[in-house]
């Protein structure tokens, strides 16, 4: 399962620095993710984590260094922005989905005003879409219609609609009820499995276990560790992982 | 007791009134939803010019505004707005002051709409790759319709009401009929409640009907 280091470069960011006010929340960062790899990033809250992974689309700017994108540098703003989003899947840890629409709608808005796929193809993805996330009985209705579990598998289905270099997951299951957590989970696991590209911040160390090539620890705005999932949990190197690690696993 | 009402052709008048509120009923949502879209957008200019649009007409006197349209705009400047005839030039006239007027208020309810869209469904928006215009158009101000039929309904009335300043520059809506009947005929109260029923069967309809389209079209979070 481990991706060669050196391999094919996707995401790459290099001495990223932003601040909050006097927060610094990221500090120096250095991060490459090759293509077909799943990485999972973990950490207390407040480290950075999120904001990382939210710099990677732009849903946060940062202040110095730089980040690539399939060798292109990350476009400020405009057209070019918005052309990297679309090749960049993001599912947030609220959902997000458009509460106005249908799910089928959702999930095919991005491939007709964006990707100008015609609506019947669009329709024809998104139902196939649906299908692979498990809740395509739900096309027709809208989002407060359904659980949170099923709320992000199609939030999820609207990211792979626009066919994305790399999806980027925020927490993903972290506003959902505990019985709900694994279907999502599993949806995930399927896409890993399948090769996707996958940036995930969670709190889930099971699934940072079993689906991640590699995991990236957090701590103040720093890069602490990056370990495969077995080194990480089995060995990890430093006093604040091992802390982390020694609060979270006791129970 | 009505025999006078004849001499009268109330329901003319009244039509006028609804054809004024019709097209600036139009005009406004129109114009007021620009205004909102320039007072959120990430262009400084237009912020700027959308926020002194607001508090510059908002603030001035709708009667004000009617009769420089007439004054300023026809008479001084010579602006006729394609009409030939002096009640077809009022008219529009009239109309064109109460679209600026009332987009304002258009403008200000959208807008407090648009602050009810979490800032979530916008990164979403962003996050598929839709640009600035589509996130507006296609995300938020669909939501933030749905959140001011309410609030717009109140402007809706208070324009119906606010056609009666048209008067003042000759358009023959009902304001000017009621003055018209009320110097002309001993009948001070009948004329008056006459006028305010008609009102009254124009707006209440109005208002129970967008009251049940807002629960209708609400948006479920």
């Amino acid at each position: 399962m481990a991706v060669p280091e050196g391999g094919d470069a996707l995401v790459v960011l290099e001495d990223v620095d932003k601040h909050f006010g006097t927060l610094h929340v990221l500090q120096s960062i250095d991060l490459t993710i090759h293509r077909g790899e799943v990485v999972v990033v973990i950490g207390p809250s407040g480290s950075g984590k999120s904001t990382l992974c939210r710099a990677i689309n732009r849903l946060e700017t940062i202040d110095s260094g730089t980040i690539t994108i399939d060798g292109k540098p990350l476009p400020a703003e405009g057209k070019e922005l918005a052309a990297l989003r679309a090749d960049v899947g993001m599912v947030f840890q609220s959902f997000n989905l458009f509460a106005h629409k249908t799910v089928l709608g959702n999930v095919t808005l991005g491939q007709v005003k964006v990707r100008r796929t015609d609506r019947k193809k669009a329709e024809e993805r998104a139902r196939s879409l649906l299908e692979r996330v498990g809740v395509a009985n739900q096309a027709d209705k809208y989002p407060a219609q359904l659980s949170g579990g099923q709320q992000q598998r199609v939030a999820i289905a609207r990211a792979l609609a626009m066919e994305p270099k790399v999806m980027l997951f925020d927490e993903p299951t972290s506003a959902l009820d505990p019985e709900m957590i694994n279907e999502v989970l599993e949806v995930m696991q399927q896409l890993a499995r399948d090769g996707m590209t996958m940036v995930v911040v969670t709190h889930e160390m099971g699934f940072a276990r079993s689906a991640a090539n590699r995991v990236v620890f957090m701590a103040d705005g720093r890069i602490v560790e990056s370990a495969t999932p077995d080194e990480f949990f089995g060995n990890p190197r430093s006093e604040r992982a091992k802390d982390f690690l020694s609060k979270i696993l006791k129970h | 007791m009505f025999d006078f009402l004849q001499d009268y052709d109330i329901l003319g008048a009244f039509w006028t009134t609804i054809q004024l509120t019709f097209w600036s009923a139009i005009g406004s949502l129109v114009w007021g939803t620009l205004l909102a879209a320039m007072r959120v957008s990430p262009v400084p200019l237009m912020r700027g010019f959308g926020t002194v649009y607001v508090n510059i007409v908002r603030n001035i006197p709708l009667t004000v505004i009617i009769v420089f349209t007439s004054l300023g705009l026809f008479q001084t400047l010579g602006v006729s707005l394609g009409a030939k005839d002096f009640t077809g030039i009022n008219f529009r006239l009239a109309v064109l002051g109460l679209i600026a007027y009332t987009a304002a208020f258009v403008c200000e309810a959208l807008r407090s709409g648009i602050n009810t869209v979490p800032l979530g469904q916008v990164e979403a928006a962003r996050a598929i790759g839709l640009n600035f215009t589509q996130t507006l158009r296609l995300v938020v101000l669909p939501q933030a319709f749905r959140s001011v039929v309410g609030p717009l309904t109140n402007v809706l009335i208070a324009l119906t009401k606010n056609t009666t300043v048209a008067a003042t520059i000759g358009v023959a809506e009902a304001a000017l009929l009621m003055r018209e009947m009320i110097e002309n005929e001993a009948q001070l109260i009948l004329i008056s409640v006459i006028f305010a029923f008609g009102f009254i069967c124009l707006t209440l309809p109005t208002g129970l009907f967008l009251n049940w389209v807002a629960k209708k079209v609400a948006v479920k979070r």
